[in-house]
C-alpha cells in the first residue's frame, strides 16, 4: 500500500493542525464515553446540588435552640425576666426544669442538654441590694463552636433584660455591654461562608476523581495498549482528557453558585468575570492534579485512594472548616500548597468582600503554579511505553 | 564507533519490512526475549509461532515501540525501533491480543476515533467505507462491547487497516474465534498481502501457520526455526512413523493404543509419541534408532506401520522439548 499523504505532515502549520486534530479526537471520544456513563453523568449534576442543599442547610456554626436545663431557686419577676430574655435570643431552648445541681450535671454529662442555668436563692434581694449576685451558666464546651456564640450573647442579654425591668441601673448595665462587629456577614449567617467553601470542596472532589480514574481506566480496560500504539503524544492525550471535564466543572460551578444565590442569598460583591476566571483556573488545577494521580497509580483503586489522601487535608487545612490563621505555621505551609486554600481566599474575597485582582493576584499565581507543576509531573510520569 | 558500525550494518534493503538483530528483553530478571534475530520481507505474511509465554507478544510490542529492548537493534519499515517509534506508529497497525478498542463506544465511533487520530481525511466517510468493507454496515450504532468475539476481531482488524498502514502486527488475532470467522479472516489477510501490505501474525494454531508465506518458531524467548513450512519441516531432521490399530473395536482399541504409546515412549530412539484416535504418531531425531525401536512391534498383526512425513506440530513439539533440554 502506498503511503498516503495525510500521514506525513510538513511544516509548523500542518503540525499544529495535527495536534489540534488529535486533541479534538480525544475530546470527542471522552465526551461520548462520559455521555454513555449515565450514572457518572447524573452524579456530576446531582452531587453538587444535593451537597449544597444538604450542607448549606445542615452546617451551622451559630446554632440556635440549644437544649438548656434551668434550676431556679426562686420564681419571681427577675427570674422570669432573665429566662424570657435568654429564650428570646433563640440560642437557648429550655427543655428541662431541674431541682438540684446534681441533676443538671447529670443531664449535661449525658448530653441531654448543652447548657445549665442556675438562678440562686435570694438572687432578686441581692440584686436590689447591689451585692452583685452570681448567675451560673454551665455549658458543655466539648463543641466550642456550638457553645461559644450562645455564651457570648449571654451577659449582654441578661444585662439588657434586667435594665429593662428597671431592677438595675441602666447606665451600670451599659458598662457590661460587649461590642461585636461581624464584618461581611453581619448576621453571622453560616451559609455565606459555607457556600463558597462548598463550591471549592465539591469541585475539588469531583474534578480529582474524574481525571484520577481516566488513565488508570484505560490501562485496566486494556485500551491503553491500543492508544499508545497510535501516533498520539502524551500531552495530547492529557489535554484531550482534561478539556471535557473543564466543561463539566463549569457546569457544576454554575449550578452551585446559582443555587447558593437563590437558596441562601449569597452575594457576588466582586466582578463575575473574575469569579469565572478564578473558578476556571481552580477547575483546571484540580483536573491536572487528578490526572497526575492517574499517571502515578497502578489501578483505579489506588487512584481513588490518592484522591482521598489529597482531599482530606484540602478540607481540614484549607480554611474551609477551621480558620486558616488559627493553625500552627507548619500546617499553614501545608495549606499553602493546596489549591483549595487559594481558591477559598479568592472566592470568598470576590463573593463576599468585593476583592479585585490586585487583592487576589498572589493566590491566582499560586494556583497557576500548582497547575503547571501538576501537568509537568503528569507528562513526565506518563508511560509512553508498557515497560 | 560502535553506533556507526551498528547503523551501517542495520541499513536494510528497501524490500525488507522488519529486520531485527539480537533483540533481548527481560522482565524482573527473567529473559523473555533472548537475542532474537529475524527478517520479514515486504508483502509477506509472516507467521509467528510459539507456546504461551514464549515472547511473541513482547517481540511484537518491541517492534512497534511499546517496549524498549534491553539490547539489540532493529528497523521496522526502514525506521529505527529505538529512536523512531513515533514515526513507526503512523505506518503500523497493531492489533492487540486482548480487544483494546473502546467497549463503551459504538462501532462507528471507534472507527471515527481511529481515523481522526491518524489524520485520515474525512473521518466520517472513512468510517462508513470501513463499515461496509467489514460487513459491519448494519452494526455501526452497536456498542463495541456488545459484539460477539468474531465481530470484535473483525472490527479490531478493520480499525487497524483503516489508516492504510504498510505493516500489520497481529497478536493472536484468531484466539477464541470460530472456524468460519477464522477462515474469512485469513482470506482477508491474503487479500491485504496481495495489495502489498506486510503482515506479521502470531498464533498457536498449526493450520494457520500453514497459511503463512514464512514462519518463525519461538520458544522460551529464543527463535528455534525460521523459513517456509516445508523448509522448517525438512530442517527438523525428524522422522515419523504412523501406526494404525486395525481389527480391534471400541474400548479395546483405545486400550491398545494407550499401552502401545506407553511402551514405545520408553524405547530409546523414540522422542515423541502422540495419539490421534486409533493412530499413533511416533517421531525420533535419529531415523535408524527409531526404526530399531519399533522393529519388535511390527510383527503384531493388529498394527499397521507406515513411514510418514512429520507434521508442523510434531516439529514444534520436538523443538520445544529440545530447547527445554538445552536450558537444563
Amino acid at each position: 500500500m502506498s503511503a498516503p499523504d495525510h500521514a506525513h505532515p510538513h511544516g509548523p502549520v500542518a503540525h499544529a493542525l495535527g495536534v489540534v486534530r488529535r486533541i479534538s479526537a480525544m475530546i470527542v471520544k471522552e465526551f461520548i464515553q462520559l455521555r454513555r456513563d449515565r450514572v457518572t453523568f447524573a452524579t456530576m449534576i446531582m452531587i453538587p446540588l444535593l451537597q449544597l442543599i444538604l450542607f448549606g442547610y445542615a452546617i451551622n456554626t451559630t446554632p440556635r435552640h440549644l437544649p438548656t436545663a434551668v434550676f431556679a431557686h426562686e420564681n419571681n419577676e427577675i427570674s422570669r425576666a432573665i429566662l424570657a430574655a435568654l429564650r428570646n435570643t433563640a440560642f437557648f431552648a429550655f427543655v428541662r426544669e431541674v431541682q438540684s445541681a446534681d441533676e443538671a450535671e447529670h443531664l449535661i454529662r449525658a448530653g441531654d442538654v448543652l447548657f445549665f442555668v442556675e438562678i440562686p436563692a435570694g438572687f432578686e434581694r441581692s440584686l436590689r441590694r447591689g451585692e452583685k449576685p452570681q448567675l451560673l451558666v454551665a455549658a458543655d464546651a466539648t463543641d466550642p463552636v456550638g457553645s461559644a456564640n450562645a455564651l457570648a450573647a449571654l451577659s449582654g442579654v441578661v444585662g439588657t433584660a434586667l435594665a429593662r425591668e428597671r431592677f438595675v441601673d441602666a447606665a451600670g448595665a451599659a458598662a457590661f455591654e460587649i461590642v461585636q462587629h461581624r464584618r461581611y456577614n453581619p448576621a453571622g449567617t453560616s451559609q455565606l461562608n459555607i457556600v463558597p467553601g462548598l463550591l471549592g470542596t465539591i469541585l475539588t472532589m469531583t474534578m480529582l476523581i474524574f481525571t484520577a480514574l481516566s488513565v488508570t481506566r484505560e490501562i485496566e480496560r486494556g485500551t491503553m495498549e491500543s492508544l499508545l500504539s497510535m501516533p498520539i503524544h502524551p500531552v495530547e492525550i492529557m489535554l484531550g482528557k482534561i478539556v471535557p471535564y473543564v466543561a463539566v466543572g463549569i457546569l457544576q460551578a454554575v449550578l452551585i453558585l446559582s443555587a447558593g444565590m437563590i437558596l441562601f442569598g449569597v452575594p457576588v460583591e466582586g466582578s463575575p468575570w473574575m469569579l469565572a476566571a478564578a473558578t476556571l483556573l481552580f477547575i483546571t488545577t484540580n483536573l491536572s492534579i487528578g490526572y497526575t494521580f492517574s499517571t502515578l497509580a497502578q489501578n483505579q483503586l489506588q487512584a481513588v485512594q490518592m484522591s482521598f489522601m489529597f482531599f482530606l487535608p484540602s478540607i481540614l487545612l484549607s480554611g474551609f472548616m477551621f480558620p486558616f490563621s488559627g493553625m500552627p505555621l507548619w500546617a499553614q505551609w501545608v495549606g499553602e500548597v493546596l489549591p483549595l486554600t487559594h481558591f477559598l481566599r479568592m472566592v470568598r474575597g470576590i463573593l463576599l468582600k468585593g476583592s479585585d485582582f490586585a487583592d487576589l493576584r498572589g493566590d491566582a499565581a499560586a494556583l497557576f503554579a500548582l497547575m503547571l507543576v501538576a501537568m509537568g509531573i503528569a507528562v513526565a510520569r506518563f508511560r509512553q511505553t508498557l515497560d | 564507533m560502535m553506533e556507526a558500525a551498528a547503523s551501517a550494518r542495520m541499513e536494510p534493503p528497501p524490500d525488507v519490512a522488519i529486520s531485527v538483530e539480537g533483540l533481548s528483553k527481560s522482565f524482573s530478571g527473567h529473559m523473555v526475549v533472548d537475542h532474537l534475530t529475524m527478517r520479514v520481507m515486504r508483502g509477506q505474511i509472516y507467521g509467528f509461532l510459539g507456546p504461551n509465554g514464549s515472547g511473541k507478544t513482547t517481540t511484537i510490542r518491541m517492534l512497534c515501540g511499546l517496549l524498549t529492548p534491553d539490547s539489540g537493534e532493529g528497523t521496522c519499515l526502514g525506521m529505527n525501533i529505538r529512536t523512531e517509534a513515533r514515526k513507526i506508529r503512523e505506518r503500523v497497525g497493531y492489533m492487540t491480543q486482548r480487544f483494546s478498542l473502546y467497549q463503551d463506544l459504538s462501532v462507528r465511533e471507534n472507527l471515527e476515533f481511529v481515523a481522526r487520530v491518524y489524520g485520515v481525511p474525512q473521518p466520517e466517510k472513512a468510517a462508513t467505507a470501513a463499515l461496509e468493507r467489514l460487513g459491519l454496515a448494519g452494526r455501526g450504532k452497536q456498542l463495541a462491547g456488545s459484539l460477539s468475539g468474531g465481530w470484535k476481531q473483525r472490527l479490531a482488524l478493520g480499525a487497524c487497516i483503516l489508516p492504510s498502514p504498510d505493516l500489520l502486527l497481529l497478536d493472536e488475532p484468531t484466539a477464541g474465534v470460530d472456524p468460519k470467522a477464522r477462515r474469512e479472516f485469513w482470506a482477508q489477510i491474503h487479500d491485504l498481502a496481495a495489495d502489498g501490505l506486510t503482515v506479521l501474525v502470531s498464533t498457536h494454531y498449526m493450520d494457520e501457520a500453514e497459511r503463512c508465506h514464512e514462519i518463525a518458531y519461538i520458544a522460551y524467548g529464543k527463535l528455534l526455526a525460521q523459513g517456509t513450512v516445508a523448509n522448517v519441516i525438512a530442517a527438523s531432521g525428524l522422522s515419523t512413523w504412523t501406526v494404525e490399530v486395525t481389527g480391534v473395536e471400541g474400548h479395546a482399541a483405545g486400550q491398545l493404543v494407550s499401552s502401545l504409546s506407553r511402551s514405545l515412549s520408553a524405547r530409546p530412539g523414540v522422542d515423541m509419541v502422540a495419539p490421534f484416535g486409533t493412530q499413533l504418531h511416533i517421531s525420533g531425531r535419529d531415523a535408524v534408532a527409531l526404526e530399531a525401536a519399533i522393529a519388535s512391534f511390527r510383527g503384531d498383526p493388529r498394527l499397521v506401520f507406515r513411514k510418514d512425513a512429520p507434521t508442523l506440530e510434531d516439529v514444534f513439539i520436538d523443538l520445544m522439548g529440545r530447547s527445554k533440554d538445552d536450558l537444563r
